[in-house]
């Protein structure tokens, strides 16, 4: 098995720590080396928090698990600096196909236009993914990567956690103010807390297996209701690197999981989707059940839930590791600012509100595709197959095909950091506070680049000013800004060739080259957009004004001038 | 004359879908049959125009 693959052995080193007379004491401890507990620890890296980062085991992912990583967190990765080796090793594709029985029905574009850095999605082994993580990790030198560092035991204190270790070497203890846990679906520390994850399980399996092939099948997902070589039941077909194929067969419930998984069981199926002569090779096969379950919260006290542990879904979709990394994107520099003191804990309640939010998008998501592509009762197939047979003439239909609703990151439209609009500003377009910003082409000092890759870590400015006009009255103000003690950088959008003498101090210009901001966002001469460190929109105006964006900034971090009293997201979500 | 819109016209597709198919929870087979045949009078008294209602059922005739 894994032809294509072997996995590294990573060296198990004893700690110093070990031999303390007392538990050492730590800011920050993750619990958990997978994409989303790899992706924290290089986002505290960067805001110069040191982490250990604790581990049960001494590798990457055992199989290929994630495997498409969705243009959100292919943005969050830029931001963390290893965007780029994940494209370039993976495999980027737009295009879906969905065929009917024997017949294909339609295809879609997952990303409709041009002007952004990243593709809809790149599909990359969870092997490679987390090997890219990790030596972006090693390359800040910020964190303590500990393997083969079980935790047995946590004890939560009003200030802080206690956690057993155990190691090769035996048990040791350490304390921390905060502790992260990304230790998955079945999250160890989740149970030994007396915490549940709650929802719904399906009944129905899906055998996962991966396929070493040389095939010239189009870089597209393809999913296949009803197939001649699969009967009554669905498959899903992607591309992986290294002519690794990905392909899901559902089994229905009937079926013994183990008994599935044997290579005796599994090729034949394999040789009836591909047709008998081709030549391939079984790398990795793995069962599993439909379930969408979440934590009631992601924050009890000093200790903070991320990715599969806090909430899970079916994978179709690709709602699992992609919302885990947009846990990161959205905690982190929230718990930065609270470890600097420069924003009260309560912050970290926001992070619990919003993403409990994108959980229950993703899971109501992956529950209604669940019920497409495996319908409960005979009326919902009827209903289904005429949907299918619609489609392959009529646009209205397709709309209808459920054969799961691809990961798009959450707009936190009700969260109480964002600054409600003003409505005489008059807005139009999805740049809504709360929602994540969009990319553009840009030109910095004659050079083109991506306006994503300007933004994020810090609050950010940007001011749309075709002339100078619309700068030189306020400098003052945005240079005093961009010195508070939590700044705002203003990026100064100007058209494509043209510029602006005198740059008022911690502010940059930046050409939109195409025009794309000022469509993406909407903008008039003056506009305003205050953007959070995780690069979602917190506030916009008409017209710029200090005392706005400061008082904006302080409702985004729950500051002095923010509301205390705080409603939980899930209030108006009912 | 009016005519058939085939192209997307659902607000929330999505949300339509789960609700179409929630209207049948817990329905034998007649029972479902009969709650589509009232959504369908239903509909077509909203859609009013005699040539789209044809249109309609003739498209959905097809496939038969």
């Amino acid at each position: 098995m894994l032809a294509t693959y072997t996995p590294p052995r990573f060296e198990y080193v004893r700690s110093r720590d070990q031999s303390a007379a007392t538990p050492p004491h730590y800011p920050v401890i993750i619990v958990g080396a997978g994409p989303v507990g790899l992706a924290a620890a290089i986002d505290f890296s960067q805001h110069g928090v040191k982490t250990v980062l604790l581990d049960d085991d001494n590798t990457v992912s055992v199989g290929s698990r994630a495997v498409c990583h969705a243009k959100r967190t292919l943005e969050i990765l830029d931001r963390l600096g290893c965007g780029e080796p994940v494209v370039e090793r993976g495999i980027s594709w737009n295009l879906g196909k969905v065929f009917f029985k024997d017949r294909l029905i339609y295809t879609f574009n997952l990303l409709a236009d041009e002007g952004h850095r990243r593709p809809a999605f790149v599909n990359l082994q969870q092997y490679y993914f987390e090997e890219i993580l990790l030596g972006r990790l090693r390359s800040l030198g910020h964190t303590d990567l500990r393997w083969m560092s079980k935790v047995v035991s946590v004890a939560t204190e009003r200030e802080g956690v206690k956690l057993g270790v155990e190691t090769p070497d035996g048990p040791y203890a350490l304390t921390c103010d905060w502790l992260l846990v990304a230790d998955g679906a079945r999250s160890p520390v989740r149970h030994m807390m007396g915490l549940e994850s709650k929802g719904q399980v399906f009944r129905d399996r899906f055998l996962i297996a991966d396929v070493v092939m040389k095939a010239d099948f189009p870089t597209e997902r393809w999913f296949w209701f009803d197939p001649p070589f699969h009967r009554n039941q669905s498959t899903l077909l992607h591309r992986q690197a290294d002519n690794v194929w990905r392909i899901d067969f559902q089994l229905g419930w009937d079926r013994d999981p183990e008994e599935e998984k044997k290579p005796e069981r599994v090729i034949p199926r394999i040789q009836a989707m591909l047709g008998d002569d081709r030549e391939f090779e079984l790398e990795w096969v793995s069962v599993y059940t439909f379930q969408c379950r979440r934590m009631d919260t992601f924050r009890y006290g000093r200790v903070l839930f991320a990715g599969d542990a806090a909430h899970q879904v079916s994978p179709f979709g690709a709602r699992g590791a992609n919302s885990g990394v947009q846990d990161v994107d959205n905690l982190v520099w929230k718990l930065a600012l609270v470890l600097e003191g420069k924003a009260p804990e309560r912050l970290l309640d926001t992070y619990s509100d919003e993403r409990v939010g994108a959980a229950d998008e993703n899971i109501l998501n992956s529950t209604r595709s669940t019920d497409f592509i495996a319908p409960k009762a005979r009326v919902s197939r009827i209903f289904r197959d005429a949907t299918l047979e619609l489609a392959e003439k009529h646009p209205f239909a397709r709309k209808l095909v459920n054969s799961g609703r691809l990961s798009v990151p959450a707009t936190l439209r009700t969260s109480p950091l964002n600054t409600p609009d003003v409505p005489r500003d008059q807005f139009h377009g999805s740049m809504v506070p709360g929602a994540p910003a969009a990319d553009a082409p840009i030109t910095r000092d004659g050079i083109p680049g991506w306006f994503l890759d300007l933004i994020g870590n810090r609050f950010d400015g940007l001011l749309f000013a075709p002339s100078e006009r619309f700068v030189a009255p306020d400098a003052a103000d945005l240079a005093a800004l961009a010195r508070e003690a939590i700044p705002v950088r203003t990026l100064i959008v100007v058209p494509n060739g043209r510029g602006i003498s005198v740059v008022p101090e911690g502010c940059e210009v930046v050409e939109d080259t195409v025009g794309w901001l000022d469509k993406r966002y909407d903008s008039r001469p003056g506009t305003f957009y205050l953007l959070r460190p995780d690069q979602h929109v917190a506030a916009r105006w008409r017209r710029f004004e200090a005392s706005s964006v400061r008082a904006a900034v302080q409702r985004a971090t729950c500051g002095d001038l923010g509301r205390s009293d705080h409603v939980p997201l899930a209030a108006h979500a009912a | 004359m009016a005519t058939l819109i085939t192209d997307p016209n659902l607000s929330a597709p999505d949300d339509f879908y789960e609700s179409l198919i929630d209207m049948h929870r817990d329905l034998d087979d007649e029972a479902s049959a009969k709650v589509n045949a009232r959504l369908i009078l239903l509909l077509a008294n909203h859609v009013g125009d005699l040539d789209v209602l044809r249109e309609a059922i003739r498209l959905a005739r097809e496939g038969a």
